[in-house]
């Protein structure tokens, strides 16, 4: 079913294995084994409770496997915390915003990189000491357009502009591999385009996974496609490869109007 | 492309409508300026120096006000800073205090050599505490901090060979500071003293809150899930900052064991690690001066209420305590910065 037959070449930016796990009887990862070459821009579909959340959080390593391994970089991290995967360049975001509700953008921004930098634990120095810290916390705001509101509370911040600043937080960490579960979740549909624009001018050195609903978004952002159903890979390829498999239509699209 | 929704705005500002008119352009200098001194701060600590010529009689309460509210001040830096809660946070106070006794006994009465071993036995207690400490949150972690603040009082209270038991540690005759100032009845060198240990101790906790590792704290503090998605090890944050707080307490204690010459029990017991938690909820957490100002009004409170009935005094603590948590929940501190800050904005 998947095209993962020849060993790839190319680099591959993250790598699974066997990865399986389930909550007593329930399977919600079973035998799923990925390659996510540099610089590609995978979707992860599928409906409902198809395990698509559950793939992030066992590759973050916010859940532990019950069988598989999960490689980065060919290097394996099965065995490390969430934050050592961070560090290694293994970055998420959250499908409901998980900010720092108290603190504003500069500063949430500005605490991820002072953690990739490893000076976060430095309580002798006044944090404005640390100019190339925040600096490069307020560009990736800008980039972000983030820029002219990064001095207010994030609770007060818009909706739509949370959700991006769970993609700057993310961004802090200088991740190799960025996994976005949902980067659009709760936006009307009109503004979610805008969302996925910031996304699809990230590097093109950086590998992306999203998570999303809307067809037309995944059809124009993604380069391949993976779809999940019941904790399986049930077909992985390119967008005109999903588009036509009819076991796709049937099992998912089928039930959209996309068919 | 269009500039239609609510996510898409210029980038270039760089200044907000904030009501604070000296709003700095560049995030640095605005950084910077969140850790600038504010004029009520300096008039603040002016204030402190009062009582030595506006209440000579009233300088022991003073004194104890001081530790007590370095004590609060240990604590803020856990709790109001990384969100860890504490009910035995005396284990540490108790810790310092009959450390520094037993060093002015054992070993010599100079007070600030006195301090350092208290703080480095604390912050050894804290720290080997501290693994566990960081394991657990929420109510958990209130009946460990309380089970372990219990342990060292019964460890205490066992060891009456080295300890003197419920007698508490006699014998503990400090020398002058430094070689000057000999500790008096009324309780001028105490107050001076505890007040010089006090500034000291905050200017440490006031850098350590603007640094990048308070930046994190209050990470943990406003999201714990969040932070291991950015890197961050929060255990390793707590465990820190658990070993800090401890050894600020420890010196808390050690000012209280030297300007009263004496170690009881009662700087290990459970009483002690409740009345500083009420303090700090008080005054407001997460702030510093929240736990200086709990500790003035709980202290106050106490030496007025216990002239009506002594022993019904925590009646009136009761009461303040049930009035400010649920009008101010934030603290005094917290409910007067919402009025200024409503105050200035019209």
């Amino acid at each position: 079913m998947s095209d993962l037959s020849a060993p790839v070449k190319t680099t591959i930016a993250l790598q699974t294995r066997g990865l399986s796990k389930a909550f007593g009887s329930l399977v919600v990862a079973r035998d799923i084994a990925l390659n996510l070459p540099v610089g590609a821009r995978y979707a992860l579909i599928g409906p409902n409770g198809a395990g698509k959340t559950t793939l992030i959080n066992l590759m973050t390593g916010m859940l532990t496997p019950n069988q598989g391994q999960i490689f980065l970089g060919g290097a394996d991290i099965t065995a490390l915390p969430p934050q050592a995967r961070v560090k290694r360049g293994l970055a998420r975001t959250f499908q409901i915003n998980t900010l720092f509700a108290g603190l504003n953008a500069l500063e949430a921004v500005t605490l991820a990189v002072c953690e990739r930098r490893g000076i976060a634990d430095h309580f002798w120095q006044n944090i404005a000491v640390h100019k190339e810290a925040i600096e490069e916390a307020y560009e990736i705001l800008v980039k972000l357009r983030l820029g002219d509101a990064c001095y207010q509370p994030t609770r007060e911040l818009p909706y739509g502009r949370q959700r991006l600043l769970e993609i700057a937080l993310a961004l802090a960490t200088k991740p190799k591999v960025l996994l976005l579960d949902e980067p659009a979740a709760g936006v009307p549909q009109e503004e979610s385009g805008d969302i996925f624009e910031v996304v699809a001018s990230l590097s093109n050195d950086l590998t992306l996974l999203f998570i999303e609903h809307d067809m037309h978004v995944v059809f124009r952002f993604a380069t391949h496609i993976i779809v999940l159903v019941s904790g399986s890979v049930f077909a992985e390829g390119s967008p005109a490869e999903i588009a036509a498999d009819t076991g796709v239509q049937e099992v998912y699209l089928g039930a959209r109007k996309h068919g | 492309m269009t500039p239609k929704s609510g996510i898409r705005f210029s980038d270039k500002v760089m200044r907000t409508q904030n009501a604070m008119s000296d709003m700095p352009v560049s995030p640095r200098a605005y950084l910077q300026s969140l850790s600038r001194w504010r004029p009520i701060e300096i008039i603040f600590w002016l204030a402190t120096l009062l009582p030595f010529w506006l209440f000579p009689n009233y300088l022991s309460l003073a004194s104890q006000i001081a530790v007590a509210a370095l004590f609060a001040l240990s604590l803020d830096l856990i709790l109001g800073y990384a969100g860890v809660v504490s009910l035995g946070h005396a284990a540490f106070f108790g810790v310092g205090a009959y450390t520094a006794g037993l060093f002015t006994k054992f070993v010599w009465g100079e007070v600030f050599t006195g301090l350092i071993a208290a703080a480095i036995m604390a912050a050894l207690v804290g720290y080997a505490s501290s693994f566990i400490i960081a394991r657990f949150r929420h109510l958990t972690l209130i009946m460990i901090t309380l089970g372990l603040g219990l342990i060292l009082h019964e460890v205490a209270n066992s060891a009456s060979w080295l300890t003197g038991g419920s007698d508490g540690l006699q014998g503990v005759s400090v020398w002058k500071v430094a070689g000057l100032f000999r500790f008096d009845l009324y309780g001028t060198t105490a107050y001076g003293y505890a007040l010089g240990v006090l500034f000291v101790m905050f200017l440490m906790a006031r850098r350590l809150v603007n640094s990048p590792f308070g930046l994190a704290l209050r990470g943990i503090r406003e999201n714990f899930v969040r932070m291991p998605a950015i890197g961050a090890d929060s255990r390793a944050h707590i465990r820190k900052i658990y070993t800090i707080s401890a050894a600020m307490a420890g010196i808390a204690g050690a000012v209280i064991a030297q300007t009263t010459q004496t170690v009881s029990l009662e700087t290990l017991s459970f009483e002690r690690s409740a009345d500083v938690l009420v303090m700090l909820v008080f005054g407001g957490a997460g702030r510093l001066y929240g736990g200086i100002v709990g500790a003035a009004i709980f202290l106050v409170a106490r030496d007025q209420f216990s002239g009506i009935a002594p022993q019904y005094w925590y009646f009136w603590i009761g009461i303040l305590l049930v009035v400010v948590v649920m009008f101010l929940p934030n603290g005094i501190l917290g409910g007067l910065s919402k009025i200024t800050a409503r105050w200035s904005r019209k």
